[in-house]
C-alpha cells in the first residue's frame, strides 16, 4: 500500500515534468557571450559606445527611448563618454522648449539634461509613418520581451526569406524569430552599413550584438553597480551565517538536543 | 500569558511596569518555553515577520517616489528603477520579496498540515493564518497593478471580472470596484490606498496570531502536549531567538540571489510595457503564487461555478481543524496520512504548473483531475482517515524517546528521523 502511493505521487510529479518539456519546443535563439551575464558581469564600453552609434544612426529614426537622458550616456556603469563629448552628442539634436516670454515655442540645441529626442510626436505619427505599427520605445525593451537579449539580438539576423505557403502582405516581412513570424519592421542592418568611429569592423552580427548590448544598458543602467552590490552583500551573508552557525551550535551545546 | 509573574529590580522599572506592563510582556516573550524538539521547518514563523517588515519598509520608501496616475504610474516606476538613489534596490526588494513572502507562507502552511498544528487547542491561530493568507493575497494583486504595466493592467481587469459572476448585482459591483465602466484611473488610485492599508491589517493580525500562539504554546514535531516550562523546552531566548536568526540568515541569501542577480525572474516580461487597453496580451497569468487558484477557476466551465470553487479551495482551510478527524497531530505517527499528505504536494504543484499553461486540450484535463482531488483530499480522504487509519504509538513526552529509553522501539525509531 506504502509503495503504491509512493508510486502513484511519483507518475503524476514525472507526468508533470514531462508537459514541461513538451511546452518548451519554443525557438532556439541564437547564443552570444554577453559580458554582462554572471556574478561579476559588466558592460563592455566599447560595445556600448558602438551600440549608441547604431541607435543613433540606424533605430533611432523610428524608436524613441523615452526613458534616457543624454547625461545618462556620461554617467558611471553606461557608455562612459566623457562629459564633453556627452555634451557634444546632445547639442547635435535640435530640442522643442518653450513657452517663452513671448509665449512661442522655441528650437534649441539639446543639453545633458534633455531626454533623448523622440523621432516621432506622438503614438499616432507613428502609426501613420510606419504602416499602423507602432515602433515600440526602447528604453526597456530587453525587459519587455521573453528571450531577452538573446530574442532580441536573433530578432535582429532572423530575416529570411519566407517558406513556400507563406504569403506576406506589403510592408510585413518573414523574421525566424518574431511571434508568429511576421514583422513589420524591415531587415535594417547589412554589412557595412556604418562606419564604427573605433574602426570595428560593421557586420550585422557585431551591430546587433552592439545594439543589444545598449539597450541591455538602457533597461538595466544600474546593472554594474548591482551586481559589485549583490556580491558584497552575498558574502556578507554567509560569513555571517557561518558565525551564527557555530554561535548557536555553542549555545545548543548546553542542553542535549540536536540543532 | 496571563499567569506570568514578573517583578522588574528597579525602582523605576516597577512604577512603570505597574501602569504599563511593557516589561512583563518583554519577560514572557524572552521566558516563553518552546518545545526544544522544534526543526527548521518551525522557523519561517520568524522569516515571516521579517518578510512583512521588509516589505512595509521598502513599500513605504517606493511611495514617496511612486505616482498613482494611469499616465504616470509606469513613468514614475522607471524614475524610481534609474533616478531614485538605489531606487532599483528597493523597488527589487519589494517585488522579489513578494515572492519570497509566499514562498515562506507556502513551507509555514504545508509544515501547519504536515504537523496538524491547526488542531485543537490551535484553531484560532490557524483561522488567523487563513485571513492573513488571504489579505496577502489581496495585498500581492493589488501590489501587482500599481506599475501599470501589461500584466497589470489585464490582470485587473480578468480579477475584478470575476465579480460580474455574481448573480443580478455582479456588474453593477464590477462597475461599482472599478469607478467608472473600465479598469483606469479611479481603479489605480483605489487600488493604491487598499494596497497601502492591507499590510497594516496583517500587522495587526499578525500580534493576534503569535497572541492566540503564545496561550497554548507551540506545536512540535511529535505533536504531543508538553507541560511548560519542563525538561521539554527551552527559553526562547538564546535558544529558538538564534536558531531562528540562522535559518532567517540562509533566506536572506536565496532573497539576495534574486535581487541582485536574477531580480526579474519571478515576473513576467509584458509588464515592462506600459498598459494598453487596446492591446490584450497573448497569455494573461497571474504571478506564480497564485497559479493553483487560477488553474482551479478555469476548470469549471460555468463562471460563477469557478469563482465559487476557487474561493471554496481557500476558505475550505478554515474548516480544516474539524474535517481532520484524526486525534494525532504529527503526520510522523500517521503512515497513510503522511502518504495523502504528499500526493497533496503533488497535487498543488501541478494546479500550479497547469495554472501557467493555457486552458486546453490536456491540461484543461489535468486541472480538471487535479481539482477534484485537491477537494476530495479535504472533504473525503480526511475526515475518512481520521476514523480509520491505524496511528503509531505516540511517546509521553519529547524526552522520553532520547534519555530513559522509550519502551517502545517504533516510537523511538521515529524519534530518530525527526531529528534528522
Amino acid at each position: 500500500m506504502k509503495n503504491f502511493f509512493k508510486i502513484f505521487s511519483f507518475i503524476i510529479l514525472f507526468s508533470g515534468l514531462s508537459f514541461s518539456t513538451q511546452a518548451a519546443e519554443k525557438v532556439e535563439y541564437l547564443k552570444t557571450d554577453w559580458s554582462f551575464k554572471g556574478l561579476f558581469g559588466k558592460f563592455d564600453r566599447a560595445a556600448l559606445q558602438r551600440g549608441y552609434q547604431v541607435y543613433t544612426e540606424v533605430c533611432s529614426s523610428c524608436h524613441s527611448m523615452k526613458y534616457l537622458s543624454y547625461r545618462n550616456l556620461a554617467e558611471k556603469g553606461g557608455p562612459e563618454f566623457s562629459i564633453e563629448q556627452a555634451k557634444a552628442i546632445a547639442a547635435s539634436f535640435e530640442v522643442k522648449d518653450g513657452p517663452n516670454s513671448d509665449g512661442d515655442m522655441f528650437t534649441r540645441p539639446g543639453r545633458l539634461s534633455d531626454k533623448f529626442v523622440m523621432p516621432y510626436d506622438n503614438v499616432q505619427a507613428a502609426q501613420a509613418a510606419n504602416g499602423g505599427a507602432y515602433p515600440p520605445d526602447m528604453s526597456v525593451l530587453v525587459k519587455a520581451r521573453g528571450g531577452g537579449v538573446d530574442y532580441i539580438y536573433s530578432l535582429l539576423q532572423g530575416y529570411e526569406d519566407p517558406p513556400a505557403g507563406v504569403t506576406l502582405d506589403d510592408g510585413v516581412y518573414y523574421n525566424k524569430y518574431m511571434y508568429g513570424n511576421k514583422i513589420k519592421m524591415a531587415n535594417q542592418l547589412s554589412d557595412g552599413l556604418l562606419e564604427y568611429s573605433d574602426g570595428t569592423t560593421a557586420s550585422v552580427e557585431q551591430m546587433s550584438k552592439d545594439v543589444t548590448t545598449f539597450l541591455m544598458w538602457s533597461a538595466e543602467p544600474h546593472l554594474e553597480s548591482r551586481h559589485r552590490m549583490g556580491f558584497k552583500a552575498i558574502v556578507y551573508l554567509i560569513i555571517l551565517t557561518i558565525l551564527v552557525y557555530f554561535s548557536m551550535k555553542r549555545i545548543w551545546s548546553r542542553i542535549e538536543t540536536e540543532v | 500569558m496571563s499567569d506570568h509573574e514578573y517583578t522588574p529590580k528597579s525602582k523605576f522599572g516597577k512604577w512603570f511596569n505597574d501602569r504599563l506592563p511593557l516589561l512583563t510582556l518583554a519577560n514572557h516573550l524572552t521566558d516563553y518555553p518552546t518545545p526544544k524538539n522544534l526543526n527548521y521547518w518551525w522557523t519561517f514563523g520568524g522569516i515571516l515577520t521579517f518578510c512583512l517588515i521588509t516589505q512595509i519598509v521598502t513599500g513605504l520608501v517606493l511611495a514617496m517616489h511612486y505616482i498613482a496616475h494611469a499616465d504616470m504610474a509606469f513613468d514614475s516606476v522607471e524614475h524610481i528603477m534609474r533616478d531614485v538613489n538605489y531606487g532599483w534596490l528597493i523597488r527589487y526588494i519589494h517585488a522579489n520579496g513578494a515572492s519570497m513572502f509566499f514562498l515562506a507562507v507556502y513551507i509555514h502552511i504545508f509544515r501547519s498540515l504536515f504537523y496538524g498544528s491547526y488542531k485543537a487547542p490551535r484553531e484560532i491561530i490557524w483561522i488567523i493564518g487563513i485571513i492573513i493568507y488571504l489579505l496577502m493575497m489581496a495585498a500581492a494583486f493589488l501590489g501587482y497593478v500599481l506599475p501599470w504595466g501589461q500584466m497589470s493592467f489585464w490582470g485587473a481587469t480578468v480579477i475584478t471580472n470575476l465579480f460580474s459572476a455574481i448573480p443580478l448585482v455582479g456588474e453593477g459591483i464590477v462597475t461599482w470596484l472599478w469607478g467608472g465602466y473600465s479598469v483606469d484611473n479611479p481603479t489605480l488610485t483605489r487600488f493604491f490606498t487598499l494596497h497601502y492599508l492591507i499590510p497594516f491589517l496583517i500587522l495587526g493580525l499578525v500580534v493576534l496570531h503569535i497572541w492566540a500562539l503564545h496561550v497554548p504554546g507551540n506545536n512540535n514535531p511529535v505533536g504531543i502536549d508538553i507541560k511548560k516550562p519542563s525538561k521539554d523546552t527551552v527559553p526562547f531566548h538564546p535558544y529558538i531567538v538564534i536558531k531562528d536568526g540562522f535559518a532567517l540568515l540562509m533566506f536572506m541569501i536565496v532573497f539576495a540571489f534574486f535581487v541582485f542577480y536574477t531580480p526579474n525572474i519571478l515576473g513576467h516580461a509584458d509588464n515592462y510595457i506600459e498598459a494598453n487597453p487596446l492591446v490584450t496580451p497573448a497569455h494573461i497569468v497571474p504571478e506564480w503564487y497564485l497559479l493553483p487558484f487560477y488553474a482551479i477557476l478555469r476548470s469549471v466551465p460555468d463562471k460563477l461555478l469557478g469563482v465559487v470553487a476557487m474561493l471554496s479551495a481557500i476558505l475550505i482551510l478554515a474548516a480544516l481543524p474539524w474535517l481532520d478527524t484524526s486525534k494525532i497531530r504529527s503526520a510522523v505517527f500517521r503512515p497513510l496520512y503522511r502518504q495523502f499528505y504528499w500526493i497533496l504536494v503533488a497535487d498543488v504543484l501541478i494546479l500550479g504548473y497547469v495554472g501557467a499553461m493555457p486552458a486546453e486540450g490536456l491540461y484543461l484535463l489535468v486541472a480538471r483531475v487535479a481539482t477534484a482531488y485537491y477537494f476530495l483530499h479535504f472533504l473525503v480522504i480526511l475526515p475518512v482517515l481520521g476514523w480509520k487509519e491505524k496511528t503509531l504509538p505516540i511517546p509521553l513526552s519529547i524526552t522520553e524517546p532520547i534519555l530513559g529509553g522509550s519502551p517502545n522501539l517504533a516510537t523511538a525509531k521515529n524519534k530518530e528521523s525527526l531529528n534528522k
